[in-house]
C-alpha cells in the first residue's frame, strides 16, 4: 500500500477502502505471526463467493421470470427466453446497483471509522436483498431498507460476523412494515409498464396469496417447482434453489441439518393443519410455495445469525420451518410467514444454544463426577 | 490389552519435507544456550556469573517462586555470556563446551528401590523436574503436589512430526525406567498412550504403567487431547505430563546417574535442503545447522523450532529450544498472489475446505508457507466448523470467545482447564477468519493464571 494511505499519511482516512481494492485483486502478502505459522488457502472472501455463486442461479432464472410474467400479464408472449431474460436483467439491475452503492458505501465508512479492513460480509446481503423484494419496489425505498439493515442490524454490532439477525432478512422486513401497499396485494410482484394494458382478469397476486385459486399461470407441482409464478425475484424457482443448495451443502457453508429439520417443520405443521381441515393445500405443496425454499436455503442457514451448536441447529430449523407454516395458516393478515419465521428465530438462536450448551456441560459434569 | 480410541475428528496437514529416517549429522556444539524461557511460569535467579566452570548438570538458574526447581548446564565448560533482553529479562546462559563431557554424578541407579522424596530430589537437582508440565494451565509442576496422574504421549501426530519409533525405539530401557521413577510420584498412575496409527509401537512393551491406544488425525497425538479421552480434568485436579524425549532423559538420569539430554531432532519443511534426522543438545545454535538451508536469506526463511501448528520462531541465530525435537523450515509468503482467492482450482494451496480441490488429491504434500491467505475478521463460521477437527468433548468457538472476553465463569465452563493452545491449532489453522485461536486461549490461561495466583 502506499505510504500517504498508511497511519499518519494525507490519505490515511482513505485506508480501508484502498485495502478492500487492493486485496480484492490479490491475497495481500500479510505472513502469521503468532500461533499456527501456516494457514489454510480458505478466506471469508473465497468462502462469500462460493454463496454467491450458488444464489446465481435463482438469481439469473428470477431476471426471466420478471420478462416472462410481465409477458404474460400484458397478453405478449413473444419474447424468447433470452429476450424475456434480458427484459428481466434490465429490470433488476437497477435494484443490485442500489443495493451495493448503498450497502457498500456504508460499510466502507463505518469499515473506516473503526479502522479495520472492509470485510466482504455485505457481498452476499447485497446479493440477496434484490432477491427477495417485489421487482418494481421504488429504488428510493429500496436504498432506505438497505441503509436501515446495514446500519442498524449490523454496523452498531461491529460489523460482520457480530450481527444478530440477518440484514437481507432485515431490509425486508423494513420494507414489509413500512411500505406494505408495496410489498403485498396482487399489483407488486410483476412488472408493468404503467402506458401497458393487462390482459382481462389477470391478477399479479402470488400462489400463495390466492392459495391455489385459479390463475392465468398454473399453480400446479411443476409450476412452482420450476418457478414461473409471480413473486419476489429469486423466491419462485425451487429447482434453481435446490441447485444453489447442492453448491452449499457439497462445501460444507451452510447446514444440512437446519435445511432438513426446516423442511420436517414444515412438514410436520402443514401435515397437522392438514389432519385438523384448516389448510387447503398438501403440506409437502407449502415447500414450494412462497419464500420457504429460498429462506431456509440461504437465509436460514447463515452461519452468523444461526443456532451455533449442532444440537441447537436441529431446534432452530424445525422452528422455522414450523412457525413459518404456522403463519400461512392461522394468521389471515400476512400470507407468506418465513421472513418472520426467520428473523423471529435469529432472535432466538443465542437462547437457543444457550440452552443446548447448558443442557451438555451440566451432563458433562455429572459424568466426570462420577468417573 | 490397551483401551483403544478411534478419533474421527481432526486433520492432517500435508506439508512437504518429511525427515527421512536416518541421522544425517551428530553435533557437538561449541556454544550451549540454556533458555528459562523455554518453561512457561519459570522466573530465574541467576546462580552463574561469566566465567564460572560448569560440569554437565550444574545449576545455572533456580526458579525465584520456587527455589527448589533449577536448570542446569547440557554440557562442562565455561559460561561464556549471559544474555539479557529488554528490562534486562534473562533469555539465555550461554555455556562454551569444553568437549570433555564432565558429569555430575547425582548418584540415582535404580529407580525401583528410591522413594518419592528421592525422585523428586533427584528430578529437582539434575534440572530435569522442570520438564514435567502441570495441567491445568502448561505450567511447571509444583514439587510440593502429587497429581491425579501423570500422562505421557508416545507419539505426535503434528505435521512432519518426528517418528517416535525412529528416535526412541531403542531407548525403551530408559523410558521404562523414567516410567518406574514417574510411578512414585502420583497416587494414580502413569498413563500412556500410544500410536494407533501404526502396525505396532514399539512402547506397547512398557510394564508399570497403563496402555492407551490412539487412533486418528492430528491432534490425536496430543497428550491433552489423550487426556480428555483417559480421564479428563476437573477444576479441582492436578495433573503432569511429560514429553517422551524427556521421558528417556528422566530414564537415564535413573540408570546412569547423569544428566543427558541428548536427542534426535528431525530437520523438516519446504525449506530444507536435506530432510534427515540431527543428533544433538537442547540449546544447540541454529548456526551449526546451517547447512540444511544453505544460502538461503534470512528473510525469506523462517525457522521453526517444534512443528508449524504451534512452533515457536528461533531465528538464524537462536537455539534450539529444550522440548524441540523437530525443526520445520518454512518459506516466508510474503509475495501477494494476484487474484488467489477467486482462482477457482489453486491446486498448489491446501485447504481443509471443500470450496477448494485438495480433497481431489489426498497424497498430494503442500510446499506451504506461512502466508496468512486471506484477512483477519471476526468470527464468522459456526462452532462446527472448528470443531471437526478438535476431537475433545468443547466447544471451541464459544471458548476462545470466553477467552477473548476475559470472563473467567465462563472460560472454566468451556473447558479452559482441559485445553492447552497446542490443542486448538488445527482450529486455528482451518479458520477462514484468520484469527490467532492459539493466542486467545494462551492470554485466557495467563488471565487464570493471574487471578488463581
Amino acid at each position: 500500500m502506499n505510504k500517504i494511505f498508511e497511519k499518519g499519511g494525507k490519505l490515511y482516512w482513505l485506508h480501508s477502502t484502498v485495502d478492500a481494492f487492493e486485496t480484492f485483486l490479490h491475497v495481500p502478502g500479510t505472513v502469521t505471526k503468532k500461533g499456527s505459522h501456516v494457514r489454510d488457502a480458505i478466506d471469508l472472501k473465497r468462502l462469500l463467493i462460493l454463496v454467491v455463486i450458488a444464489a446465481a442461479p435463482a438469481a439469473l432464472f428470477g431476471m426471466w421470470n420478471v420478462g416472462y410474467q410481465h409477458g404474460l400479464a400484458v397478453g405478449d408472449l413473444r419474447l424468447n427466453i433470452l429476450g424475456n431474460w434480458w427484459y428481466g436483467f434490465l429490470r433488476v439491475l437497477p435494484l443490485y446497483i442500489v443495493s451495493y452503492a448503498v450497502g457498500l458505501g456504508i460499510e466502507f465508512a463505518s469499515c473506516q471509522i473503526r479502522g479495520e479492513e472492509v470485510s466482504e460480509g455485505y457481498l452476499v446481503s447485497g446479493f440477496f436483498i434484490p432477491l427477495i423484494v417485489p421487482v418494481d419496489i421504488p429504488l428510493w425505498m429500496l436504498a432506505l431498507a438497505v441503509a436501515f439493515a446495514v446500519i442498524f442490524g449490523k454496523e452498531v454490532f461491529g460489523g460482520t460476523g457480530m450481527n444478530i439477525v440477518n440484514p437481507a432478512i432485515l431490509a425486508r422486513a423494513f420494507l414489509f412494515f413500512s411500505y406494505p401497499n408495496y410489498m403485498s396485494g396482487s399489483s407488486c410482484w410483476i412488472h408493468v409498464k404503467p402506458t401497458e394494458q393487462l390482459v382481462d382478469g389477470f391478477t399479479g397476486a402470488t400462489p400463495l396469496a390466492l392459495d391455489g385459486a385459479s390463475a392465468q399461470y398454473g399453480t400446479g407441482f411443476w409450476d412452482l417447482f420450476i418457478g414461473t409464478v409471480p413473486g419476489s425475484v429469486g423466491e419462485t424457482s425451487v429447482i434453481a434453489i435446490l441447485l444453489g443448495a447442492v453448491i452449499l451443502l457439497w462445501t460444507g457453508i451452510a447446514s444440512w441439518k437446519i435445511m432438513l429439520s426446516g423442511i420436517l417443520g414444515v412438514l410436520f405443521v402443514g401435515g397437522l393443519g392438514d389432519l385438523a381441515g384448516i389448510s387447503t393445500i398438501p403440506c409437502y405443496m407449502q415447500l414450494l410455495y412462497g419464500g420457504f425454499a429460498f429462506g431456509i436455503v440461504f437465509m436460514a442457514t447463515d452461519p452468523v445469525t444461526s443456532a451455533q451448536t449442532e444440537c441447537g441447529k436441529w431446534i432452530y430449523g424445525f422452528l422455522i420451518g414450523a412457525l413459518c407454516i404456522t403463519v400461512r395458516l392461522v394468521n389471515p393478515g400476512y400470507a407468506e410467514g418465513m421472513m418472520l419465521a426467520i428473523l423471529l428465530c435469529n432472535v432466538l438462536a443465542p437462547l437457543i444454544d444457550h440452552c443446548v450448551v447448558s443442557v451438555h456441560l451440566s451432563r458433562k459434569a455429572k459424568k466426570l463426577k462420577t468417573a | 490389552m490397551s483401551q483403544t480410541f478411534v478419533l474421527k475428528k481432526g486433520l492432517d496437514i500435508p506439508v512437504a519435507g518429511e525427515a527421512e529416517l536416518r541421522v544425517s549429522k551428530t553435533i557437538a556444539p561449541g556454544i550451549v544456550a540454556v533458555q528459562p524461557t523455554d518453561f512457561k511460569g519459570f522466573l530465574p535467579r541467576l546462580l552463574v556469573k561469566e566465567g564460572d566452570p560448569v560440569l554437565c548438570g550444574s545449576p545455572v538458574a533456580a526458579d525465584k517462586k520456587n527455589a527448589g526447581i533449577l536448570l542446569t548446564s547440557p554440557v562442562s565448560g565455561t559460561v561464556r555470556q549471559i544474555v539479557r533482553g529488554e528490562k534486562r529479562k534473562l533469555l539465555a546462559i550461554l555455556v562454551e563446551a569444553d568437549g570433555k563431557r564432565q558429569s555430575v554424578d547425582f548418584d540415582v541407579r535404580d529407580a525401583a528401590s528410591l522413594d518419592d522424596a528421592q525422585v523428586r530430589e533427584a528430578l529437582l537437582q539434575s534440572g530435569l523436574w522442570p520438564a514435567l508440565v502441570q495441567r491445568p494451565y502448561g505450567v511447571i509442576a509444583d514439587p510440593a503436589l502429587r497429581p491425579r496422574d501423570i500422562f505421557v504421549s508416545t507419539f505426535s501426530t503434528a505435521p512432519l512430526a518426528p517418528d517416535a519409533a525412529f528416535c526412541l525405539g531403542g531407548e525403551l530401557s530408559a523410558i521404562q525406567a523414567g516410567v518406574y521413577a514417574l510411578s512414585k510420584l502420583t497416587d494414580g498412575k502413569v498413563r500412556v498412550g500410544l500410536d494407533g496409527n501404526v502396525a505396532s509401537s514399539p512402547f506397547a512393551a512398557l510394564k508399570g504403567c497403563e496402555l492407551y491406544t490412539f487412533k486418528g488425525r492430528h491432534p490425536a497425538g496430543n497428550v491433552g487431547v489423550q487426556i480428555s479421552h483417559i480421564a479428563p480434568i476437573r477444576k479441582e485436579d492436578t495433573v503432569w505430563t511429560v514429553s517422551l524425549a524427556s521421558l528417556a532423559a528422566i530414564g537415564k538420569l535413573f540408570t546412569t546417574g547423569r544428566y543427558d539430554v541428548r536427542r534426535k531432532v528431525a530437520v523438516t519443511g519446504p525449506m530444507a535442503l536435506e530432510c534427515a534426522y540431527v543428533d544433538t543438545l537442547p540449546g544447540t545454535p541454529m548456526k551449526e545447522l546451517r547447512a540444511f538451508w544453505g544460502n538461503t536469506p534470512a528473510e525469506e526463511l523462517r525457522i521453526v523450532g517444534g512443528d508449524v501448528l504451534s512452533g515457536k520462531v528461533i531465528g538464524p541465530e537462536g537455539y534450539l529450544g529444550f522440548f524441540d525435537t523437530q525443526l520445520t523450515l518454512l518459506r516466508e509468503g510474503t509475495d501477494k498472489e494476484l487474484l488467489g482467492w477467486i482462482r477457482p482450482l489453486r491446486f498448489n494451496q491446501f485447504s481443509a475446505d471443500r470450496s477448494y480441490f485438495s480433497w481431489l488429491l489426498p497424497k498430494k504434500k503442500y510446499a506451504m508457507d506461512t502466508n496468512l491467505h486471506g484477512g483477519a475478521r471476526a468470527f464468522l463460521m459456526n462452532d462446527g466448523y472448528y470443531a471437526r477437527v478438535l476431537p475433545m468433548d468443547i466447544y471451541p468457538v464459544f471458548l476462545a470467545k470466553a477467552c477473548l472476553a476475559g470472563d473467567i465463569e465462563k472460560m472454566e465452563k468451556f473447558g479452559i482447564y482441559e485445553v492447552l493452545p497446542e490443542d486448538l491449532a488445527t482450529c486455528e489453522f482451518v479458520d477462514p477468519s484468520k484469527n490467532d485461536i492459539q493466542d486467545m486461549i494462551e492470554r485466557g490461561i495467563d488471565l487464570m493464571l493471574k487471578e488463581m495466583a
